[in-house]
Protein backbone atom coordinates (compact mmCIF):
# COMPACT_ATOMS: atom_id res chain seq x y z
CA UNK A 1 0.00 0.00 0.00
CA UNK A 2 3.13 2.31 0.80
CA UNK A 3 4.44 1.88 -2.80
CA UNK A 4 1.39 2.38 -4.01
CA UNK A 5 0.76 5.69 -2.23
CA UNK A 6 4.81 6.81 -3.39
CA UNK A 7 3.26 5.83 -6.91
CA UNK A 8 -0.16 8.67 -6.68
CA UNK A 9 2.37 11.32 -5.20
CA UNK A 10 4.50 10.79 -8.24
CA UNK A 11 2.21 10.57 -10.71
CA UNK A 12 0.45 13.98 -9.28
CA UNK A 13 3.39 15.91 -9.41
CA UNK A 14 4.53 14.61 -12.77
CA UNK A 15 0.84 15.46 -14.06
CA UNK A 16 1.48 19.46 -13.10
CA UNK A 17 5.24 19.25 -13.68
CA UNK A 18 4.91 18.04 -17.28
CA UNK A 19 2.08 20.50 -17.59
CA UNK A 20 -0.62 17.78 -17.96
CA UNK A 21 -2.93 19.87 -15.82
CA UNK A 22 -6.05 18.45 -17.62
CA UNK A 23 -4.88 14.99 -16.00
CA UNK A 24 -4.89 16.79 -12.24
CA UNK A 25 -8.16 16.65 -11.41
CA UNK A 26 -8.45 12.56 -12.03
CA UNK A 27 -6.09 12.43 -9.06
CA UNK A 28 -9.56 13.35 -7.15
CA UNK A 29 -12.66 11.57 -5.66
CA UNK A 30 -15.58 12.86 -7.63
CA UNK A 31 -16.77 14.61 -4.05
CA UNK A 32 -13.53 15.77 -2.34
CA UNK A 33 -12.28 18.67 -1.12
CA UNK A 34 -8.68 20.34 -2.30
CA UNK A 35 -7.93 23.50 -0.60
CA UNK A 36 -4.92 25.36 -0.32
CA UNK A 37 -4.11 27.21 3.10
CA UNK A 38 -1.35 28.00 5.24
CA UNK A 39 0.13 26.82 8.69
CA UNK A 40 -0.80 30.27 10.25
CA UNK A 41 -4.65 29.49 9.26
CA UNK A 42 -4.97 25.95 9.63
CA UNK A 43 -3.57 25.86 13.04
CA UNK A 44 -6.13 28.73 14.25
CA UNK A 45 -8.91 26.14 12.30
CA UNK A 46 -9.70 28.96 9.92
CA UNK A 47 -11.32 27.62 7.06
CA UNK A 48 -10.62 29.68 4.17
CA UNK A 49 -8.55 28.76 1.70
CA UNK A 50 -6.14 30.16 -1.64
CA UNK A 51 -8.30 27.51 -3.58
CA UNK A 52 -11.16 26.02 -2.02
CA UNK A 53 -12.70 22.94 -4.67
CA UNK A 54 -15.40 20.74 -3.14
CA UNK A 55 -15.67 18.68 -6.22
CA UNK A 56 -13.72 17.28 -9.02
CA UNK A 57 -15.77 19.57 -11.28
CA UNK A 58 -14.43 22.28 -9.49
CA UNK A 59 -10.37 21.23 -10.20
CA UNK A 60 -11.23 21.11 -13.94
CA UNK A 61 -13.07 24.13 -14.06
CA UNK A 62 -10.02 25.47 -12.35
CA UNK A 63 -7.94 23.92 -15.09
CA UNK A 64 -9.92 25.40 -17.88
CA UNK A 65 -9.74 28.44 -16.58
CA UNK A 66 -6.11 28.35 -16.39
CA UNK A 67 -5.77 27.61 -19.91
CA UNK A 68 -8.60 29.62 -21.30
CA UNK A 69 -8.88 32.75 -19.10
CA UNK A 70 -6.47 33.65 -16.95
CA UNK A 71 -3.52 35.64 -17.70
CA UNK A 72 -0.28 34.46 -15.89
CA UNK A 73 3.12 34.75 -17.52
CA UNK A 74 5.07 31.47 -18.87
CA UNK A 75 6.06 29.21 -15.64
CA UNK A 76 6.45 25.55 -14.41
CA UNK A 77 6.99 23.88 -11.37
CA UNK A 78 9.02 21.26 -10.12
CA UNK A 79 7.63 19.15 -7.06
CA UNK A 80 10.01 17.31 -4.79
CA UNK A 81 7.31 15.35 -2.75
CA UNK A 82 8.90 13.48 0.40
CA UNK A 83 8.17 10.04 1.44
CA UNK A 84 4.39 10.00 3.18
CA UNK A 85 4.09 9.64 6.39
CA UNK A 86 0.93 6.94 7.24
CA UNK A 87 -1.28 8.14 9.77
CA UNK A 88 -4.11 6.09 9.57
CA UNK A 89 -5.20 2.65 7.74
CA UNK A 90 -8.23 1.39 7.98
CA UNK A 91 -9.46 -2.04 7.26
CA UNK A 92 -11.19 -0.65 3.86
CA UNK A 93 -8.44 0.88 2.36
CA UNK A 94 -8.77 4.06 3.72
CA UNK A 95 -5.52 6.07 4.60
CA UNK A 96 -4.92 9.13 6.46
CA UNK A 97 -1.20 10.09 5.23
CA UNK A 98 1.27 13.60 5.68
CA UNK A 99 3.71 14.40 3.17
CA UNK A 100 6.46 17.18 2.71
CA UNK A 101 7.08 18.93 -0.37
CA UNK A 102 8.94 21.22 -1.96
CA UNK A 103 7.68 23.26 -5.07
CA UNK A 104 10.28 25.25 -6.86
CA UNK A 105 8.82 27.60 -9.87
CA UNK A 106 10.59 28.39 -13.21
CA UNK A 107 9.78 32.12 -14.42
CA UNK A 108 9.74 32.81 -17.90
CA UNK A 109 13.27 34.54 -17.64
CA UNK A 110 14.54 31.46 -16.52
CA UNK A 111 15.11 31.98 -12.91
CA UNK A 112 14.39 29.18 -10.17
CA UNK A 113 13.31 29.62 -6.67
CA UNK A 114 11.87 27.76 -4.00
CA UNK A 115 7.85 29.19 -4.66
CA UNK A 116 5.98 26.96 -1.34
CA UNK A 117 7.29 24.55 1.14
CA UNK A 118 4.44 22.33 2.97
CA UNK A 119 2.69 19.10 3.76
CA UNK A 120 0.19 17.55 1.76
CA UNK A 121 -2.68 15.98 4.18
CA UNK A 122 -4.37 13.53 2.82
CA UNK A 123 -7.65 11.15 2.87
CA UNK A 124 -7.14 8.59 0.63
CA UNK A 125 -9.49 5.93 -0.70
CA UNK A 126 -9.63 3.11 -2.86
CA UNK A 127 -12.02 4.50 -6.01
CA UNK A 128 -12.63 2.15 -8.86
CA UNK A 129 -9.44 1.20 -10.41
CA UNK A 130 -7.31 3.14 -8.09
CA UNK A 131 -6.51 5.30 -4.96
CA UNK A 132 -8.22 8.84 -5.24
CA UNK A 133 -7.66 11.76 -2.44
CA UNK A 134 -10.99 12.40 -0.85
CA UNK A 135 -9.24 14.91 0.88
CA UNK A 136 -5.89 17.21 -0.16
CA UNK A 137 -5.43 20.04 2.35
CA UNK A 138 -2.23 21.71 1.27
CA UNK A 139 -0.87 23.34 3.60
CA UNK A 140 1.82 25.86 2.98
CA UNK A 141 4.51 26.73 5.38
CA UNK A 142 4.87 30.10 4.62
CA UNK A 143 2.10 32.58 4.99
CA UNK A 144 3.18 34.21 2.02
CA UNK A 145 2.66 34.15 -2.02
CA UNK A 146 4.70 35.36 -4.18
CA UNK A 147 2.97 37.30 -6.98
CA UNK A 148 0.07 34.82 -7.54
CA UNK A 149 -0.55 31.36 -7.51
CA UNK A 150 -1.58 30.33 -10.51
CA UNK A 151 -0.84 26.38 -11.12
CA UNK A 152 -1.91 24.08 -8.81
CA UNK A 153 0.22 22.65 -6.30
CA UNK B 1 7.42 72.49 -2.26
CA UNK B 2 8.21 70.02 -4.85
CA UNK B 3 12.14 70.88 -4.10
CA UNK B 4 12.14 69.27 -1.33
CA UNK B 5 12.20 66.13 -2.56
CA UNK B 6 16.06 65.63 -3.41
CA UNK B 7 15.33 64.42 -6.69
CA UNK B 8 18.82 63.82 -8.62
CA UNK B 9 17.59 64.59 -11.65
CA UNK B 10 17.23 67.87 -13.67
CA UNK B 11 13.80 68.75 -12.36
CA UNK B 12 11.73 65.39 -13.03
CA UNK B 13 9.15 67.38 -10.72
CA UNK B 14 8.81 70.13 -13.35
CA UNK B 15 7.39 67.64 -15.57
CA UNK B 16 4.45 66.85 -13.32
CA UNK B 17 3.19 70.08 -13.12
CA UNK B 18 1.03 71.36 -10.81
CA UNK B 19 -2.83 70.31 -10.75
CA UNK B 20 -2.07 67.87 -13.37
CA UNK B 21 -3.87 64.47 -11.95
CA UNK B 22 -4.18 62.71 -15.79
CA UNK B 23 -0.72 61.47 -15.78
CA UNK B 24 2.02 60.48 -13.14
CA UNK B 25 5.65 60.57 -14.14
CA UNK B 26 7.19 56.81 -13.75
CA UNK B 27 9.90 57.87 -11.70
CA UNK B 28 7.58 58.21 -8.83
CA UNK B 29 8.03 54.13 -8.97
CA UNK B 30 11.62 53.96 -8.98
CA UNK B 31 13.00 56.34 -6.62
CA UNK B 32 14.18 55.62 -3.09
CA UNK B 33 13.91 59.19 -1.70
CA UNK B 34 10.21 59.24 -3.11
CA UNK B 35 9.67 55.94 -0.75
CA UNK B 36 11.48 57.87 1.93
CA UNK B 37 9.41 60.86 1.37
CA UNK B 38 6.52 58.76 1.00
CA UNK B 39 6.69 57.33 5.01
CA UNK B 40 7.13 60.72 6.30
CA UNK B 41 4.89 62.33 4.73
CA UNK B 42 1.80 60.24 3.78
CA UNK B 43 2.22 56.87 6.45
CA UNK B 44 3.17 59.18 8.98
CA UNK B 45 1.71 62.30 7.99
CA UNK B 46 -2.07 63.35 8.46
CA UNK B 47 -3.96 59.99 7.18
CA UNK B 48 -5.68 57.54 9.36
CA UNK B 49 -3.33 54.24 8.66
CA UNK B 50 -5.73 50.98 8.58
CA UNK B 51 -4.01 48.71 11.37
CA UNK B 52 -6.28 45.99 12.23
CA UNK B 53 -10.02 44.67 13.00
CA UNK B 54 -11.16 44.93 16.14
CA UNK B 55 -11.96 41.60 15.84
CA UNK B 56 -8.83 40.49 15.71
CA UNK B 57 -7.84 41.57 19.48
CA UNK B 58 -11.63 41.06 20.82
CA UNK B 59 -10.27 40.60 24.40
CA UNK B 60 -8.36 42.74 27.32
CA UNK B 61 -4.68 42.26 26.96
CA UNK B 62 -4.74 40.63 23.24
CA UNK B 63 -2.21 42.31 20.59
CA UNK B 64 -1.49 42.19 17.16
CA UNK B 65 1.46 43.26 15.40
CA UNK B 66 0.84 45.29 11.74
CA UNK B 67 2.50 48.14 10.22
CA UNK B 68 1.93 52.36 9.35
CA UNK B 69 3.67 51.90 5.56
CA UNK B 70 7.19 50.69 6.88
CA UNK B 71 6.70 51.34 10.22
CA UNK B 72 6.21 48.26 12.55
CA UNK B 73 3.26 48.91 15.02
CA UNK B 74 1.56 47.02 18.17
CA UNK B 75 -2.59 47.57 18.27
CA UNK B 76 -3.37 45.77 21.58
CA UNK B 77 -6.67 46.76 23.48
CA UNK B 78 -5.94 47.10 27.00
CA UNK B 79 -7.57 46.28 30.18
CA UNK B 80 -10.00 49.33 30.08
CA UNK B 81 -11.28 47.34 26.81
CA UNK B 82 -9.55 50.71 24.84
CA UNK B 83 -7.63 50.02 22.33
CA UNK B 84 -4.06 51.28 21.71
CA UNK B 85 -1.27 51.82 19.12
CA UNK B 86 2.17 52.14 19.09
CA UNK B 87 5.52 51.81 17.37
CA UNK B 88 7.20 48.34 17.70
CA UNK B 89 10.45 49.99 18.82
CA UNK B 90 11.62 49.91 21.97
CA UNK B 91 13.14 53.20 23.51
CA UNK B 92 16.27 52.11 24.08
CA UNK B 93 18.57 50.28 21.43
CA UNK B 94 15.28 50.46 19.15
CA UNK B 95 14.67 46.52 18.98
CA UNK B 96 11.49 45.28 17.75
CA UNK B 97 9.17 45.00 21.18
CA UNK B 98 6.74 42.27 20.25
CA UNK B 99 7.77 39.57 17.65
CA UNK B 100 4.92 37.59 17.36
CA UNK B 101 1.84 38.82 15.04
CA UNK B 102 -0.58 37.95 17.65
CA UNK B 103 -1.08 36.79 21.21
CA UNK B 104 -2.25 37.88 24.52
CA UNK B 105 -0.01 39.61 27.23
CA UNK B 106 -0.59 42.37 30.32
CA UNK B 107 2.46 43.63 29.16
CA UNK B 108 5.34 43.56 26.49
CA UNK B 109 9.16 42.69 27.10
CA UNK B 110 12.06 44.06 24.96
CA UNK B 111 14.11 40.51 24.50
CA UNK B 112 17.31 42.34 24.07
CA UNK B 113 17.24 43.99 27.88
CA UNK B 114 14.07 43.34 29.48
CA UNK B 115 12.73 46.75 28.99
CA UNK B 116 9.31 46.40 29.80
CA UNK B 117 5.76 48.22 28.49
CA UNK B 118 2.21 48.02 29.03
CA UNK B 119 -0.38 47.75 26.93
CA UNK B 120 -0.63 51.51 25.86
CA UNK B 121 3.41 51.31 25.14
CA UNK B 122 4.53 53.16 28.25
CA UNK B 123 7.78 51.92 29.39
CA UNK B 124 6.90 50.66 32.63
CA UNK B 125 10.31 48.68 33.91
CA UNK B 126 14.18 48.95 33.20
CA UNK B 127 16.32 46.20 34.22
CA UNK B 128 18.85 46.89 36.50
CA UNK B 129 17.57 50.77 36.71
CA UNK B 130 19.46 51.22 39.82
CA UNK B 131 22.05 49.53 39.23
CA UNK B 132 23.15 45.74 41.14
CA UNK B 133 24.45 45.99 44.91
CA UNK B 134 24.90 50.04 44.72
CA UNK B 135 26.75 49.73 41.05
CA UNK B 136 25.80 50.90 37.66
CA UNK B 137 22.26 51.55 36.76
CA UNK B 138 20.58 55.06 34.99
CA UNK B 139 21.53 58.09 36.13
CA UNK B 140 19.68 59.95 38.52
CA UNK B 141 17.95 61.91 35.95
CA UNK B 142 16.94 59.00 34.48
CA UNK B 143 13.00 59.37 33.71
CA UNK B 144 11.33 56.28 32.56
CA UNK B 145 8.09 58.64 31.52
CA UNK B 146 10.45 60.65 29.01
CA UNK B 147 10.88 57.61 27.28
CA UNK B 148 8.66 54.98 24.77
CA UNK B 149 8.08 53.92 21.58
CA UNK B 150 5.85 56.66 19.55
CA UNK B 151 2.57 56.29 20.13
CA UNK B 152 -0.18 56.68 17.32
CA UNK B 153 -3.81 57.83 17.41
CA UNK B 154 -6.41 55.34 17.62
CA UNK B 155 -10.15 55.91 16.07
CA UNK B 156 -12.72 52.36 15.16
CA UNK B 157 -14.78 53.00 12.30
CA UNK B 158 -17.34 49.83 11.40
CA UNK B 159 -14.87 47.30 13.29
CA UNK B 160 -11.82 49.14 11.31
CA UNK B 161 -9.03 49.97 13.97
CA UNK B 162 -6.90 53.15 12.01
CA UNK B 163 -4.13 54.78 13.12
CA UNK B 164 -2.69 58.05 12.58
CA UNK B 165 0.86 59.46 13.66
CA UNK B 166 -0.20 63.21 12.97
CA UNK B 167 -1.75 65.30 15.62
CA UNK B 168 -3.62 67.46 13.11
CA UNK B 169 -5.67 64.30 10.99
CA UNK B 170 -9.49 65.31 10.73
CA UNK B 171 -11.41 63.20 12.69
CA UNK B 172 -12.35 59.67 10.46
CA UNK B 173 -15.56 60.46 9.59
CA UNK B 174 -14.47 63.67 7.71
CA UNK B 175 -11.47 62.07 6.54
CA UNK B 176 -13.25 59.21 4.80
CA UNK B 177 -16.36 61.33 3.61
CA UNK B 178 -19.85 60.94 3.59
CA UNK B 179 -20.41 58.75 0.91
CA UNK B 180 -17.29 56.50 1.70
CA UNK B 181 -18.62 56.41 4.89
CA UNK B 182 -22.04 54.85 3.62
CA UNK B 183 -20.50 52.59 1.49
CA UNK B 184 -18.24 51.05 4.36
CA UNK B 185 -21.37 51.15 6.56
CA UNK B 186 -23.51 49.19 4.01
CA UNK B 187 -21.02 46.31 4.53
CA UNK B 188 -19.72 46.57 7.54
CA UNK B 189 -21.93 48.51 10.05
CA UNK B 190 -23.94 46.65 12.89
CA UNK B 191 -22.78 43.31 11.90
CA UNK B 192 -19.90 41.25 14.23
CA UNK B 193 -17.65 40.01 11.72
CA UNK B 194 -15.31 36.71 11.73
CA UNK B 195 -12.23 35.93 10.13
CA UNK B 196 -12.12 33.18 8.30
CA UNK B 197 -8.60 33.46 6.33
CA UNK B 198 -6.07 35.54 6.22
CA UNK B 199 -2.58 35.58 3.14
CA UNK B 200 -0.23 37.88 2.18
CA UNK B 201 0.70 38.16 -1.40
CA UNK B 202 4.16 39.58 -2.62
CA UNK B 203 3.65 41.98 -5.43
CA UNK B 204 6.85 42.68 -7.91
CA UNK B 205 5.68 46.20 -7.39
CA UNK B 206 5.90 49.91 -6.75
CA UNK B 207 2.63 50.13 -3.96
CA UNK B 208 1.20 52.91 -5.97
CA UNK B 209 0.75 50.70 -8.48
CA UNK B 210 -1.73 48.84 -6.61
CA UNK B 211 -2.89 51.62 -4.93
CA UNK B 212 -4.13 52.85 -9.18
CA UNK B 213 -4.98 49.07 -9.83
CA UNK B 214 -7.67 48.75 -7.45
CA UNK B 215 -9.25 52.21 -8.17
CA UNK B 216 -9.34 51.42 -11.82
CA UNK B 217 -12.42 50.31 -13.00
CA UNK B 218 -11.31 50.10 -16.78
CA UNK B 219 -9.14 46.97 -16.38
CA UNK B 220 -11.76 44.85 -14.91
CA UNK B 221 -13.47 43.38 -17.74
CA UNK B 222 -10.85 43.46 -19.65
CA UNK B 223 -7.41 42.18 -17.73
CA UNK B 224 -10.26 39.73 -15.71
CA UNK B 225 -11.55 38.18 -18.16
CA UNK B 226 -13.15 35.21 -16.38
CA UNK B 227 -16.39 36.01 -16.81
CA UNK B 228 -16.64 36.52 -20.37
CA UNK B 229 -14.46 34.03 -21.54
CA UNK B 230 -17.09 31.10 -20.24
CA UNK B 231 -20.00 33.35 -21.09
CA UNK B 232 -21.09 33.58 -18.13
CA UNK B 233 -23.61 36.24 -18.04
CA UNK B 234 -24.10 38.36 -14.76
CA UNK B 235 -27.14 40.69 -14.09
CA UNK B 236 -24.61 43.94 -13.77
CA UNK B 237 -24.72 46.31 -16.50
CA UNK B 238 -25.06 49.12 -14.56
CA UNK B 239 -22.18 50.67 -12.21
CA UNK B 240 -20.75 53.80 -10.72
CA UNK B 241 -17.97 55.02 -9.22
CA UNK B 242 -17.51 57.86 -5.99
CA UNK B 243 -14.89 59.41 -5.17
CA UNK B 244 -14.60 61.56 -2.00
CA UNK B 245 -14.10 65.36 -2.47
CA UNK B 246 -9.72 65.11 -2.05
CA UNK B 247 -9.22 62.20 -4.01
CA UNK B 248 -7.92 59.80 -1.88
CA UNK B 249 -11.01 57.28 -0.82
CA UNK B 250 -12.96 55.92 -4.03
CA UNK B 251 -16.08 53.53 -3.67
CA UNK B 252 -16.99 51.48 -7.25
CA UNK B 253 -20.08 49.58 -7.56
CA UNK B 254 -21.59 47.05 -9.81
CA UNK B 255 -25.48 47.10 -9.69
CA UNK B 256 -27.67 44.11 -10.46
CA UNK B 257 -30.94 44.91 -12.99
CA UNK B 258 -32.85 43.47 -10.57
CA UNK B 259 -33.16 45.41 -7.50
CA UNK B 260 -35.65 43.19 -5.69
CA UNK B 261 -36.83 39.92 -5.78
CA UNK B 262 -36.79 36.65 -4.07
CA UNK B 263 -32.97 35.44 -3.02
CA UNK B 264 -33.07 31.93 -4.92
CA UNK B 265 -34.62 33.59 -8.24
CA UNK B 266 -31.74 36.06 -7.93
CA UNK B 267 -29.20 33.36 -7.72
CA UNK B 268 -30.35 31.66 -10.49
CA UNK B 269 -30.65 34.21 -12.61
CA UNK B 270 -27.39 35.81 -11.86
CA UNK B 271 -25.52 32.89 -13.37
CA UNK B 272 -25.63 31.84 -16.66
CA UNK B 273 -22.72 29.91 -18.47
CA UNK B 274 -23.41 29.48 -22.10
CA UNK B 275 -20.64 30.14 -24.36
CA UNK B 276 -20.84 26.86 -26.33
CA UNK B 277 -17.98 24.68 -25.54
CA UNK B 278 -16.55 26.58 -22.92
CA UNK B 279 -18.25 25.73 -20.00
CA UNK B 280 -18.51 25.73 -15.99
CA UNK B 281 -18.53 22.50 -14.87
CA UNK B 282 -19.68 23.61 -11.22
CA UNK B 283 -21.82 26.62 -11.06
CA UNK B 284 -21.99 26.34 -7.71
CA UNK B 285 -19.27 27.95 -6.96
CA UNK B 286 -20.77 31.19 -8.60
CA UNK B 287 -24.01 31.09 -6.70
CA UNK B 288 -24.80 34.07 -4.27
CA UNK B 289 -27.29 36.09 -2.24
CA UNK B 290 -28.01 39.40 -2.28
CA UNK B 291 -27.07 39.91 0.72
CA UNK B 292 -27.13 43.81 1.20
CA UNK B 293 -30.87 43.47 -0.27
CA UNK B 294 -29.76 46.60 -2.50
CA UNK B 295 -28.78 44.51 -5.48
CA UNK B 296 -24.77 46.09 -5.40
CA UNK B 297 -23.03 42.84 -6.40
CA UNK B 298 -19.81 44.13 -6.02
CA UNK B 299 -18.05 46.60 -4.42
CA UNK B 300 -14.30 48.20 -4.03
CA UNK B 301 -13.77 51.10 -1.87
CA UNK B 302 -10.31 52.06 -1.10
CA UNK B 303 -9.27 54.61 1.95
CA UNK B 304 -6.41 56.72 1.50
CA UNK B 305 -3.04 55.28 1.27
CA UNK B 306 -3.90 51.50 1.67
CA UNK B 307 -6.74 50.21 2.46
CA UNK B 308 -9.37 47.75 0.31
CA UNK B 309 -12.63 46.85 1.51
CA UNK B 310 -14.20 44.46 -1.08
CA UNK B 311 -17.40 42.97 -1.49
CA UNK B 312 -17.74 40.50 -4.61
CA UNK B 313 -21.22 38.73 -4.29
CA UNK B 314 -20.58 37.18 -0.68
CA UNK B 315 -17.14 36.83 -0.79
CA UNK B 316 -16.12 39.91 1.78
CA UNK B 317 -12.17 40.80 2.44
CA UNK B 318 -10.60 43.92 3.40
CA UNK B 319 -6.86 44.40 1.87
CA UNK B 320 -3.68 46.21 3.46
CA UNK B 321 -1.27 47.80 1.12
CA UNK B 322 2.42 48.12 2.55
CA UNK B 323 5.36 49.04 0.93
CA UNK B 324 8.27 46.97 1.30
CA UNK B 325 10.35 48.69 -1.20
CA UNK B 326 10.71 51.04 -4.34
CA UNK B 327 9.49 47.35 -6.26
CA UNK B 328 8.15 45.44 -3.80
CA UNK B 329 4.62 45.58 -1.96
CA UNK B 330 2.51 43.26 0.72
CA UNK B 331 -0.76 42.85 0.00
CA UNK B 332 -2.55 41.50 3.44
CA UNK B 333 -5.51 39.55 2.55
CA UNK B 334 -8.06 39.09 5.45
CA UNK B 335 -11.39 36.89 4.22
CA UNK B 336 -13.99 37.63 6.43
CA UNK B 337 -17.80 36.19 7.60
CA UNK B 338 -19.89 37.16 10.07
CA UNK B 339 -21.20 36.25 12.98
CA UNK B 340 -24.33 35.45 11.96
CA UNK B 341 -23.78 33.21 8.96
CA UNK B 342 -25.55 30.20 8.46
CA UNK B 343 -23.66 26.96 7.82
CA UNK B 344 -24.66 27.78 4.02
CA UNK B 345 -23.82 31.39 3.79
CA UNK B 346 -20.70 30.72 5.26
CA UNK B 347 -19.67 27.74 2.53
CA UNK B 348 -21.09 30.30 0.12
CA UNK B 349 -18.41 32.52 0.77
CA UNK B 350 -15.84 30.09 0.71
CA UNK B 351 -16.65 29.03 -2.51
CA UNK B 352 -16.83 32.27 -3.89
CA UNK B 353 -13.20 33.02 -2.28
CA UNK B 354 -12.15 31.42 -5.25
CA UNK B 355 -12.75 34.41 -7.33
CA UNK B 356 -10.08 36.32 -5.34
CA UNK B 357 -6.54 36.19 -3.33
CA UNK B 358 -3.49 35.05 -5.23
CA UNK B 359 -4.81 32.49 -6.64
CA UNK B 360 -8.62 34.03 -7.10
CA UNK B 361 -10.04 33.54 -10.73
CA UNK B 362 -10.95 37.17 -11.04
CA UNK B 363 -7.94 38.71 -9.48
CA UNK B 364 -4.97 36.74 -9.96
CA UNK B 365 -3.90 39.13 -13.22
CA UNK B 366 -3.33 42.02 -10.24
CA UNK B 367 -0.79 40.06 -8.88
CA UNK B 368 1.11 40.09 -11.74
CA UNK B 369 0.09 43.23 -14.07
CA UNK B 370 1.44 45.52 -11.61
CA UNK B 371 5.21 43.85 -12.13
CA UNK B 372 4.30 44.03 -15.96
CA UNK B 373 4.26 47.98 -15.39
CA UNK B 374 7.38 47.90 -13.27
CA UNK B 375 9.22 46.14 -15.61
CA UNK B 376 7.97 47.48 -18.69
CA UNK B 377 9.14 51.52 -17.02
CA UNK B 378 12.29 50.62 -16.23
CA UNK B 379 14.07 52.78 -18.57
CA UNK B 380 11.22 55.13 -18.95
CA UNK B 381 11.56 57.55 -15.23
CA UNK B 382 11.50 60.78 -17.31
CA UNK B 383 8.11 59.26 -19.40
CA UNK B 384 4.64 59.18 -17.86
CA UNK B 385 1.15 57.17 -18.12
CA UNK B 386 -1.49 58.21 -19.51
CA UNK B 387 -5.16 58.71 -17.35
CA UNK B 388 -7.48 59.91 -19.41
CA UNK B 389 -10.17 57.83 -19.23
CA UNK B 390 -13.29 60.10 -18.68
CA UNK B 391 -11.80 63.43 -18.53
CA UNK B 392 -9.16 64.93 -16.60
CA UNK B 393 -10.95 65.44 -13.34
CA UNK B 394 -11.67 63.74 -10.52
CA UNK B 395 -15.54 63.91 -10.07
CA UNK B 396 -18.20 61.05 -8.94
CA UNK B 397 -19.34 59.21 -11.87
CA UNK B 398 -22.92 57.06 -12.84
CA UNK B 399 -20.47 55.00 -14.74
CA UNK B 400 -17.09 52.99 -14.57
CA UNK B 401 -15.98 53.87 -18.29
CA UNK B 402 -13.45 56.29 -16.36
CA UNK B 403 -10.27 56.86 -14.31
CA UNK B 404 -11.34 59.04 -12.45
CA UNK B 405 -10.69 57.76 -8.56
CA UNK B 406 -7.56 57.13 -10.08
CA UNK B 407 -7.16 60.87 -10.79
CA UNK B 408 -8.36 61.18 -7.32
CA UNK B 409 -5.59 59.05 -5.89
CA UNK B 410 -3.24 61.20 -7.30
CA UNK B 411 -4.41 64.21 -6.42
CA UNK B 412 -4.98 63.02 -3.06
CA UNK B 413 -1.08 62.26 -3.30
CA UNK B 414 0.58 65.15 -4.08
CA UNK B 415 -1.50 67.09 -1.59
CA UNK B 416 0.08 64.58 1.05
CA UNK B 417 3.26 64.64 -0.72
CA UNK B 418 3.26 68.63 -1.16
CA UNK B 419 4.42 67.84 -4.64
Amino acid sequence: MHNRLIQLNADYAAAIDDDRLEDWPGFFAADCLYRVTTRANYRRGLPAGLIYADSRDMLADRVLSLRKANVYEMQSYRHLVGVPRVLRADPQGGLKAATSFLVMRIDRQGGTDVFATGQYLDEIGADGDGLRFKVRDVVCDSSRIDTLLALPL
Amino acid sequence: MAATIDTGLAGPAAAWPVGVYDKAPYWLFQREDVLRAEQERIFQGRVWNYLVLEAEIPRPGDFKTTFAGSMPVVVTRDQDGEIYAFENRCAHRGALIVLDDYGNAAEHTCVYHAWRYDCQGRLRGVAFEHGVRGKGGMPAGFCREEHGPRKLRVTVFCGLVFGSLHDEVAPIEEYLGEEVCERLERVLAGRPVEVIGHFTQTLPNNWKLYAENVRDTYHASLLHTFFTTFGITRLTQEGGVLVSEDGGNHASASYSRVLEGEESAYASQAIRSDNGELRIADLSMLESTDEFGDGIVLQILSVFPGFVLQQIHNCIAVRQILPTAVDSTDLNWVYLGFADDTPERRRMRLKQSNLVGPAGFVSMEDGAVGGFVQRGIAAAGELSSVIELGGHDTQSQDHRVTESSIRGFWRAYRTHMSL
